[in-house]
Order: C-alpha cells, then sequence, then structure tokens
C-alpha cells in the first residue's frame, strides 16, 4: 500500500491553481505544431479538450464510437450547469461552490481539484456565451438562473430542459472549427480498442473502424481519455446503450490505476422498469421533485390491489397514504438529495410497498402542487370562490407550464396522464463517480495518459451533485488538461513523431486481435445481452443501492463465474471485418465483466457508508448513511494485476484542511 | 402482438440489398420499436443469423441517432418524436411494418439500416460555429445582453439533433431545415451576426456539395422533425443567404 | 444559368420570382379575359391594345416568354436534380402523411400547364402571329372577341380548358405561398398572406373556367 503523490502544489487553497499554471511548463507555440494528441471520447470533456489542444496549436486526433462527435452522451443532460458567477446576488462565490460539492460529495473528494473546478466555473459561462450556446435568459436579456439540488443559492445556468445538449453542441462547433482548420482529424464509429505503452509511456492506441473492422495503429505524444463513465455494468442505467468503460478499463490494464469504482449515483426519479425487454431507463428531471410528493399506500394490501389493478392511486384517501420522505425527512422533505431519496424509495419496495406490476416503483404525486397552484391562480385573477374544477383547471395549466415536456414524455413512454393518475417512478443507475485515478494534472498513473470528465474519479468524490456533472466536464476540457499537459508535453518536443512499427504497437496489435478472434471463435452459446442481462441482475442485486459484505461476497464469486462462462461460451454472429454491433457490444461487456468484480472488491473494503456507496452493515438507528473518516478518509485505487480479485490497493489520503467533516444531515 | 417486419438488409455500401420478410410474436405495447428490434435481433442470434444492424445510442430521443423510415414516415406514424420514443402500441396485432434506412444519395447506406450521415457533420464543419477560442478569456457572459425573443428563437433552432428526418421525409432529399437551423441559431444572436455573410455562403455551399436536394416547400420536414424545428428557419437562411450573396 | 444560378437557394429564389411574374400576367390576362363576359367592346379595346402596343409587344412579350421557357426549363431542371438527390427511392413512401398533394406533384401539374399552354398558343398566338407578321392583315380592332369566343364551341376544347385550369389551381394552391417562403418571407404575415394566395388560386382559375363554360353554353 503505497502512498503516491497527487502533484497537489503547494499555497493557499485560492492559490494554488493560480500558482501551479505559473510553475508548469509550457511547450512554445512552433514546437506544438510537432506533437500529437489523441482524444477517445467527444462529450463534454472530450470535444472541449480536442478543440483547445488543437487551438493551441497541437495536431489532435479524436475517436468516438457514435456517427459524429455530437451524439456523445454528455447530450442527454437536461437540468443545468452549476457556476459561481453570483449574477443573482445571493452570497455565491467560489468557496460555496467549493464548499457545496465537497460536502454533497460526502466528504470524499480531494480539496484542490474541487476548489479549482470552482475557480474555473464561471468563465465555462463566458466561454458558452461567447460561442453562441443560448441559455435561457430574463426579459432584460442577461442569464437566468434556477436552483438546484438541495443548495441554497441560484447558480444553475440552463437551456430549458436540454443545457447537455446546448453545452455539448457548443464543444462539437468548436471542434468544427478546428476540423475545418485541420488541426483535429476526427475519427467517428472508431473505437479504441488498447494503449499503446512505449518505455512506459503512453504513446497511442489500437482503434477499430467500426464500418470496416479494420484494426488500426494511432501515435501520439500524448492520450486523453474522456470515454464518460460505466453505469452500464448494470446493464439498464440511464446511460446511452454504447456508453462504455473499454478505454479507461484498457488502460487500467496497462497501468493506469481505478480509483473508487463502487462510488455509483443512483437518480431517485425515473420511469420504472416496465418488464424483461427493457433496454434502458430514462431518467426525468430532478426538477419535478419540486413540486411532486412522493408516496406509497401504508397498508400493504392497498399496494397489492395497485399492483393488481384492482384500485387505483386516486382511490386511495390522504389517510391511507405515506409520504415517506416528508415523514423521515422533515427539514427537506422531498428534496434530500437524490442518494437518500434512492435508499428511501427501496427501502418501500423491498417492504413490499411498491405500486407497479413489478413491485418496483413509487408514486410521485402532483395534485397538491395542481390544488395549491390552481388556489392561488385562482386568486390572482380576481377569482375568489372557485370550484373545485375550475381550481383543477388552473392548477393543472400552471404545472403543463412548468413541467409540460416531462410530463408529455412521461405519458409517451407509460401511455398514462400524469395529470389525472400521479406518475410512477424508481431509482436508477445514473453516474459514476468512480474512475481512472488521476493527479491534480488529470495525469494518470501512466505517465502521459490523462483522463477526463465523468471517466476519472476526482471532483465529485462519493457522490455527485446536480448539475455539477456539464461543469466539471467542460472545466477539464476547456481549462484545465490544456495547460496542465503542457507540462508533460515540454520534454517531447524532441521526440519527433511516434513510429507506429515499434514493437509495442505490434505487441497491442496483436493482443486486440487475439481478443477479437477469440470473442468471435468462442462456443456459441449464448448471445452478448444475455451476459451483459445476467451481469446487470447481479450488480444491481448485489451492488446497487444497498449492499452488504455476503452480497458483495457473493457478486464477486458470481461475476468471476459468468465471465469465465461468457469467455467459453459467448456467441458473436457476422464477421470482424465490417459492421458488427454484436462484436462491439462482445469486447464492452467483456471489460464490464472484470471490471464489475472489482467495484464489488471495492464497495467490500470499504466498511462505511457515504454518498451513493451503502453498506448495510454501517448505517445509524435510523437507517442513515455512517461514514468512518478514522478509516476511510481515503480514495481506493487500484492497480491491475491480471485478475480483477486480486488488484492492489493503493490509498490516496484525503486532507480537509478548509473544511470541516461533518456528517450530512437532512432531517 | 403479432407482426410482419419487411426489413431492409444490405451487408455493406458496395453490396446490393433487399427487403427481408420476418414475422414477429410476443412484442408487447410497453416495448419501444427499438426494443422490438432488439427482440427479433435476439432471436436472430439465437438461430445463429446476423442480427439487423441499426443505429441507436441514448434511446431517449435527444442524441439523434436513430433514424428508419417506418412505414413510409422516418421516426415513423407519430410526431415529434424519435424512433427510439415510438412505442408498439402504435401498432395493432397483425400489422406489418415496412423498415427501411433513410434513403438520400447524401446518406449512402453503411451496412442495413444505417446510413453514414457525415454530410451533415461537413456542413457543420463549413462554418456551423462562432470563431471565438476557447480560452476563456472571453468577456462577462452579461456583458452580451440578448433579447429574450432572440435567445428563444435561437435556442429553438438549436435544439436540433442532426438526426436527417428532415431529409429523409423530403421527396427532394434536401437538407435545408438542418442547414437553417444552424444558420438560424446564429444569425439570431450577436454573437453569430459577426460572421453570419460567410457562414451562410459556406454552409449552403457545402450543403449543394454533399448532393442534396433543392428545397421545393413541401414541409414535410417540418412535419416529421422530432424536435418542431420551423420552417421559418428556412426562410430565414433563404433572406440571409440573399442578403450574403447580393452584398458580395 | 451559370454562375449567378449555382447553389440551391438561388435556383429556387429564380423559381419563385418567375413565378410570381406569372402570377402577375395571370391575373392581368384573367382581368381583360374576364371583360369579354361583361362587354364585347371592352375586350376587343383592351385586347387590341394588348396586341399593338408597342411597350406591350416588344419588351413584355419577350419578357413573359422568356419567363414562361424560364419557369419551365428550371421546374424540370429542379426535378431532376431533385431526383438524383435520392439515388435509391424507397419501398414505401408516406409523402400524404407530412405534406399535400400539390407540393409534391409539381412537376406534373406544371407538365398539364405545359400542355396546355401548347394548345394555347396553337389556337391564339400562333393565329395572331400569322396574323400580324405572316400574313400581315390590316388591323381590325373588333375581330378579338369573335377570334375568342369561337374556340369556345367545341366541347372537347372547353373540357381540356377546365382540367388544365384545375391543375392550375393545383399548382397555384401550392407554388404561390410557396415563393414567398422561397424568398425567405416567412412571418406574422404570412398566415394572411396565405390565405390570399389560396383565394387567388381558387378564384381566377375558376375565373378561367367560368369564361371558358359561359361562351361555351351561349354558343349552344
Amino acid at each position: 500500500m503505497s502512498v503516491f503523490d497527487s502533484k497537489i502544489p503547494e499555497g493557499p487553497l485560492a492559490d494554488k491553481w493560480t500558482k501551479h499554471k505559473n510553475d508548469i511548463n509550457l511547450v512554445n507555440p512552433a514546437n506544438k505544431r510537432n506533437i500529437d494528441v489523441i482524444v477517445v471520447g467527444t462529450g463534454l470533456a472530450g470535444g472541449s479538450a480536442a478543440a483547445t489542444l488543437a487551438e493551441l496549436g497541437y495536431n489532435v486526433k479524436t475517436f468516438c464510437y457514435q456517427d459524429s462527435p455530437r451524439r456523445a452522451h454528455s447530450i442527454a443532460a437536461q437540468g443545468g450547469i452549476n457556476a459561481a458567477k453570483n449574477y443573482q446576488g445571493d452570497g455565491d462565490s467560489n468557496y460555496r461552490l467549493f464548499y457545496d460539492t465537497i460536502k454533497g460529495g460526502d466528504y470524499r473528494s480531494r480539496e484542490a481539484n474541487v476548489y479549482r473546478l470552482a475557480e474555473v466555473s464561471a468563465n465555462i459561462i463566458d466561454q458558452c456565451v461567447a460561442q453562441g450556446v443560448p441559455f435561457a435568459r430574463e426579459y432584460g436579456g442577461l442569464l437566468d438562473n434556477r436552483s438546484f439540488g438541495g443548495v441554497l443559492v441560484s447558480r444553475t445556468f440552463y437551456a430549458k430542459g436540454q443545457t447537455g445538449q446546448q453545452l455539448l453542441l457548443g464543444a462539437y462547433s468548436a471542434m468544427n472549427r478546428q476540423i475545418n482548420r485541420g488541426k483535429i482529424k476526427a475519427y467517428n464509429r472508431h473505437e479504441m480498442m488498447d494503449l499503446v505503452l512505449v518505455d512506459g509511456k503512453a504513446r497511442g492506441i489500437i482503434a477499430r473502424d467500426m464500418v470496416t473492422g479494420e484494426i488500426q495503429r494511432h501515435s501520439a505524444h500524448a492520450v486523453v481519455l474522456a470515454s464518460g463513465g460505466y453505469g452500464n455494468v448494470f446493464f439498464l442505467s440511464t446511460n446511452a446503450m454504447g456508453s462504455n468503460v473499454m478505454a479507461a478499463w484498457r488502460a487500467h490494464r496497462r497501468g493506469a490505476y481505478f480509483a473508487n469504482p463502487c462510488y455509483t449515483q443512483i437518480h431517485p426519479t425515473c420511469i420504472p422498469v416496465s418488464g424483461e425487454h427493457q433496454s434502458k431507463l430514462t431518467l426525468m428531471s430532478e426538477s419535478l421533485r419540486n413540486d411532486g410528493r412522493i408516496w406509497v399506500p401504508k397498508k400493504q394490501e392497498d399496494a397489492i390491489a395497485i399492483r393488481e389493478g384492482r384500485k387505483k392511486p386516486t382511490d386511495l384517501s390522504e389517510e391511507e397514504r405515506d409520504y415517506y420522505l416528508e415523514r423521515r425527512y422533515p427539514a427537506f422533505g422531498n428534496l434530500v438529495p437524490r442518494d437518500v431519496a434512492s435508499r428511501a424509495a427501496k427501502e418501500r419496495c423491498d417492504a413490499g410497498f411498491g405500486v407497479n406490476k413489478t413491485g418496483e416503483a413509487v408514486f410521485l404525486d402532483f395534485s397538491s402542487a395542481i390544488e395549491r397552484y390552481g388556489k392561488e391562480k385562482a386568486f390572482t385573477s380576481g377569482h375568489k370562490n372557485p370550484t373545485k374544477e375550475e381550481i383543477t383547471k388552473l392548477g393543472k395549466e400552471v404545472v403543463e407550464a412548468k413541467y409540460g415536456n416531462l410530463f408529455q414524455m412521461y405519458e409517451k413512454i407509460v401511455d398514462q396522464n400524469p395529470y389525472e393518475t400521479p406518475m410512477m417512478i424508481y431509482p436508477a443507475v445514473h453516474y459514476t463517480m468512480g474512475g481512472l485515478w488521476v493527479d491534480y494534472n488529470l495525469q494518470t498513473t501512466i505517465p502521459g495518459c490523462y483522463a477526463t470528465g465523468e471517466a476519472n474519479f476526482s471532483d465529485h468524490g462519493a457522490n455527485r451533485l446536480g448539475a455539477s456533472a456539464l461543469m466539471q466536464g467542460l472545466a477539464d476540457g476547456y481549462f484545465v488538461l490544456p495547460y496542465t499537459i503542457g507540462d508533460y508535453l515540454a520534454d517531447d518536443i524532441r521526440t519527433g513523431k511516434i513510429s507506429t512499427d515499434s514493437p509495442e504497437f505490434e505487441a497491442t496489435e496483436k493482443d486486440v486481435r487475439e481478443r477479437i478472434d477469440k470473442l468471435m471463435n468462442a462456443g456459441g452459446k449464448h448471445s452478448v445481452d444475455y451476459y451483459h442481462k445476467k451481469l446487470g441482475k447481479i450488480m444491481w442485486n448485489k451492488c446497487g443501492m444497498a449492499r452488504n459484505a455476503q452480497g458483495l461476497t457473493e457478486a464477486i464469486d458470481e461475476i468471476k463465474e459468468l465471465r469465465e462462462d461468457f469467455w467459453a461460451n459467448v456467441k458473436v454472429t457476422g464477421n470482424a471485418a465490417s459492421k458488427n454491433a454484436e462484436l462491439e457490444k462482445a469486447g464492452r461487456v467483456a471489460d464490464f465483466l472484470e471490471l464489475g468484480e472489482l467495484f464489488a472488491k471495492d464497495a467490500l473494503h470499504r466498511n462505511e457508508s457515504c454518498g451513493g456507496h451503502f453498506r448495510e452493515e454501517y448505517q445509524t438507528e435510523e437507517g442513515e448513511a455512517l461514514r468512518d473518516d478514522e478509516n476511510f478518509k481515503y480514495v481506493a485505487a487500484w492497480e491491475y494485476t491480471g485478475n480483477p480479485r486480486e488488484a492492489i490497493l493503493h490509498k490516496e489520503n484525503l486532507e480537509f484542511k478548509n473544511i470541516e467533516l461533518k456528517t450530512r444531515s437532512y432531517k | 402482438m403479432k407482426l410482419t417486419l419487411k426489413i431492409w438488409r444490405q451487408e455493406n455500401k458496395d453490396t446490393k440489398g433487399k427487403m427481408v420478410t420476418y414475422p414477429i410474436d410476443g412484442i408487447e405495447g410497453d416495448m419501444s420499436f427499438l426494443e422490438m428490434l432488439d427482440v427479433l435481433n435476439e432471436e436472430l442470434v439465437e438461430k445463429g443469423e446476423e442480427p439487423v444492424e441499426f443505429d441507436h445510442d441514448c434511446r431517449e430521443g435527444i442524441c439523434g441517432m436513430c433514424s428508419l423510415q417506418i412505414n413510409g414516415e422516418p421516426h415513423g406514424p407519430n410526431r415529434h418524436i424519435t424512433t427510439c420514443q415510438l412505442h408498439m402500441r402504435s401498432f395493432k396485432d397483425g400489422d406489418t411494418i415496412v423498415i427501411e434506412p433513410f434513403r438520400a444519395k447524401a446518406f449512402p447506406v453503411v451496412k442495413d439500416l444505417i446510413v453514414d450521415r457525415s454530410s451533415f457533420d461537413r456542413i457543420q464543419q463549413a462554418g456551423g460555429y462562432v470563431s471565438v477560442n476557447t480560452s476563456g478569456n472571453t468577456i462577462d457572459a452579461n456583458a452580451i445582453p440578448v433579447n429574450k425573443h432572440d435567445a428563444d428563437e435561437s435556442f429553438n433552432a438549436a435544439t436540433c439533433i442532426g438526426c436527417g428526418a428532415c431529409v429523409a421525409a423530403c421527396k427532394n432529399a434536401s437538407a435545408m431545415l438542418f442547414t437553417s437551423a444552424k444558420v438560424s441559431q446564429y444569425a439570431l444572436l450577436p454573437q453569430g451576426r459577426i460572421e453570419a455573410v460567410d457562414r451562410v455562403k459556406a454552409m449552403v455551399r457545402q450543403m449543394d456539395e454533399e448532393g442534396f436536394g433543392n428545397c421545393s416547400n413541401t414541409g414535410a420536414c417540418e412535419i416529421e422533425c422530432p424536435k418542431d424545428i420551423s420552417l421559418e428557419n428556412i426562410a430565414r437562411m433563404n433572406r440571409e443567404y440573399l442578403m450574403a450573396t447580393t452584398k458580395g | 444559368m451559370g454562375g449567378l444560378l449555382k447553389s440551391s437557394i438561388a435556383r429556387k429564389v429564380a423559381m419563385a420570382l418567375s413565378g410570381l411574374f406569372l402570377v402577375l400576367f395571370l391575373f392581368q390576362h384573367f382581368s381583360i379575359n374576364f371583360t369579354s363576359v361583361i362587354c364585347q367592346d371592352t375586350f376587343n379595346e383592351l385586347s387590341h391594345f394588348m396586341g399593338t402596343n408597342f411597350f406591350v409587344q416588344a419588351i413584355l412579350q419577350p419578357i413573359l416568354i422568356f419567363g414562361v421557357i424560364f419557369h419551365f426549363i428550371m421546374g424540370f431542371v429542379l426535378e431532376i436534380k431533385n431526383r438524383n438527390a435520392r439515388t435509391y427511392s424507397y419501398v414505401k413512401y408516406n409523402g400524404a402523411a407530412n405534406s399535400s398533394w400539390m407540393s409534391r406533384n409539381m412537376i406534373y401539374s406544371g407538365a398539364v400547364i405545359l400542355a396546355f399552354l401548347c394548345l394555347h398558343f396553337y389556337d391564339f398566338w400562333f393565329p395572331e402571329i400569322s396574323h400580324k407578321y405572316i400574313h400581315r392583315l390590316p388591323e381590325d380592332p373588333t375581330r378579338y372577341y369573335e377570334e375568342t369566343v369561337v374556340k369556345f364551341k367545341d366541347l372537347w376544347r372547353v373540357i381540356l380548358y377546365v382540367i388544365s385550369f384545375i391543375f392550375l389551381m393545383l399548382h397555384l394552391l401550392h407554388g404561390f405561398s410557396s415563393s414567398f417562403q422561397s424568398m425567405g418571407w416567412n412571418n406574422k404575415y404570412s398566415k394572411g398572406l396565405r390565405g390570399f394566395t389560396v383565394a387567388f388560386a381558387i378564384i381566377i382559375p375558376l375565373g378561367f373556367i367560368f369564361i371558358a363554360l359561359f361562351h361555351y353554353f351561349n354558343q349552344l
């Protein structure tokens, strides 16, 4: 268990980043032209990094598995992006954003990184506005803000429910500008299959052209992994179908430590699973919890009656309903943080109070909001004695104006009218806080291999706050990595072009080819999805919202068995020399089958509950998470040894010099 | 539900394709259209046949990756949704569903139902951006006030997901709605106005070079657009283009 | 049609402008024709003016002919280009779901109108040219009414006339309002304008049909 260097600059917290920028090496513009950088993934973190690197003068190659950089899953983020602009004059500051993020992350993130994130957050907004990102505005023409996820200020910038889309298209446009200048070469429908190390440094990747099946060698002086999170290890998640851990996991296998894999965010308001055929879960914006009240029936027989269709939710009187969040957390009520709300829903459903066919759903009810808004509206429009029908009609109009598009989306998927009957929701895997371990420069433990955005572990600790993922992706890509990478590349100005004919490229390509051959020629018993679904079940049941030592121990073995079965019996149709979705999936699932085991191992070793990691053994009498700062105030960075269960743990101790460690309470 | 699927199968861009009929059973109304195809593919894999290739990713109607011409309409018979948001309850037991790739010269078929939409990327690369450095050393965001109405219009145009339904629906395979949405987004903002003349010329030139057809104002694109992008954008682009070319 | 009309948008605008010019001409033609129903002398007077005025004959007429030819050639050129933009057509294409029949079939309604124009030229324009420039017959300001009305004696011609104007109606129903969109005119007045173009597209062809039927029944 070594202690390793996270390269955090000395000095006061607020000066670290400025000082660091002054101290690190720079590459002069003429030399940048001789340096190549590969960026894997073109979401907010990768797209913005690629654009800025190219603009600085580096030759950039981008890789994405989609048909265009614009499709990266950053596009699906709905709510907004945080920035400490203090435009509302409500007392926001860099420190406050820093504080909220550390606290929200349950004190498991690195102070210096988070402070830097808060520091550059304001720049992001300036940058995006200059790029023509159409943020929501007030009538005076200035930018509008909303409040989000339980913090005490309004610092969230947004573009209706499509903030992620607009920011991603902004980064994509910046990329396009550089593509047009010839500074970025975009390899779309290309998947990174492995990382190539030469003399211990990352010097390129092996990629597969997903259309022709061609295996290609690409060299560079540095490789940036911005390949997103690994939520799809659960099979069902709100991630895109193609989101995968391959790039990060290949780097891990080549020596990059993987940090805190067990930190997973389960989002409380998703549309429940409707059946076995389900391929993907859909998130309903967190903003719904501002007006919706969450409940299940008080009596189990009512829950059963509703499940069997003998009773309707609207048949139950107020007394027969259990608004369990309001009951358990009177101070925050329905607005408790994501991890708390998710666990509470699971607790009720596990106790047998779930309300849909599968028993895994709770109600999100807008009838009180409709009534409240209706009365208010009637009153303000001079209608002092409105009838119940009038109130309901007016109330529905107000709710429609606020959440119309979400209600519509719900109705399309579930085929029920949420204005008439309460919505059904259930938690779903949404975001992974864990990822490749990186130092202050965002460099992994492999020199020359960097990780940004959701792919790294650095900023969100054990739980991410709403509207912070977009902030981190763009901060890393636009404002951090392009400078810190110069410190490393400054030594490379005399290296010259990296040859792809070296034995290292040769050997790595051979590995890739063998792996593909092995997948193509396995036993041919079960489809890739068969294994992925099985893995997902193990993960969800034993490494999901609540974990315990026994389940995790079982999971480690079950995943190993499943992985062995997979390699022996998976069936991949078609051939490797053409577009082959089954082969693509197989490669990704193979890596999930390794990651899953490490995930469970990490969860098992962390004998505490914090943020998204809830161990049943470590809770208070009221069922709240019990953190253990004495023994687990560290980042668990795992070193690959050839077998996930034998990964070696390295601890990076977290120091909190600017913030006092407290127990989160939402009572 | 029991259905008959007629699906376009084509090995790669150089081979000829054909329609193949697949009967399918056990489809539920709660399944999305793509989940129905998942079921078909699972059956095909079981039988050792190659599954049907189709583009998809986010499955929540925002990434723009999914396509499919379903019974003669892009993204199927329902309005303002993408194929991944289409549910099987929109079909009846015993229905025959014809599934084809989006067809346009500028969207060559890659395999089965997958087409190559990189022409859209090239149109964007020709000028779909504001030429500012990403250094962060820009002026404060609130130093550029924008009229709310214009900002909202700009946003509406910017919600285009680049799926290509407009091209697929258009009898002329024209990409005017797509191109005009980007032109409009920037034309409506002060940040974008500065390069408006060059932008519209460059983007229209690229659009023409890619081999898309002309707009004949049938309005099919607007109706089929999953994001409800308005025809007003096309008029705006025409206007911008006329002004740009007459100004020189 | 070189540099100026190289871009798709420029071609569309040219199409719209020539179309609008033809709409103006159509209105003018209709107004004069309609006088044949009201007053024989007025009709003769106006026809004589149009047939002999130097400005009309030497300047407007060539522009008109150029406009007609341009509109047709450009229409066909665009149609061919547009067809080429989809090399492989759909097995199933449900155009009716998202657009009007008129908008999708401008080439067919246009072709019918072109065929009709041939008949129209054969009926009126060639005799007129032959009268004026080949046989160099003396001016007769009163001949027009008779010459016109006599054409509507034959039922077959009247039927062709009616069919053609129905196609003209279909053509105008899409083309007239569409030309404003092509020129970039789409704003809060567009709805009203659309109403006007639809009314125009229905009333003017119906008016022509009425004139034809009027003269046919008058001569029974």
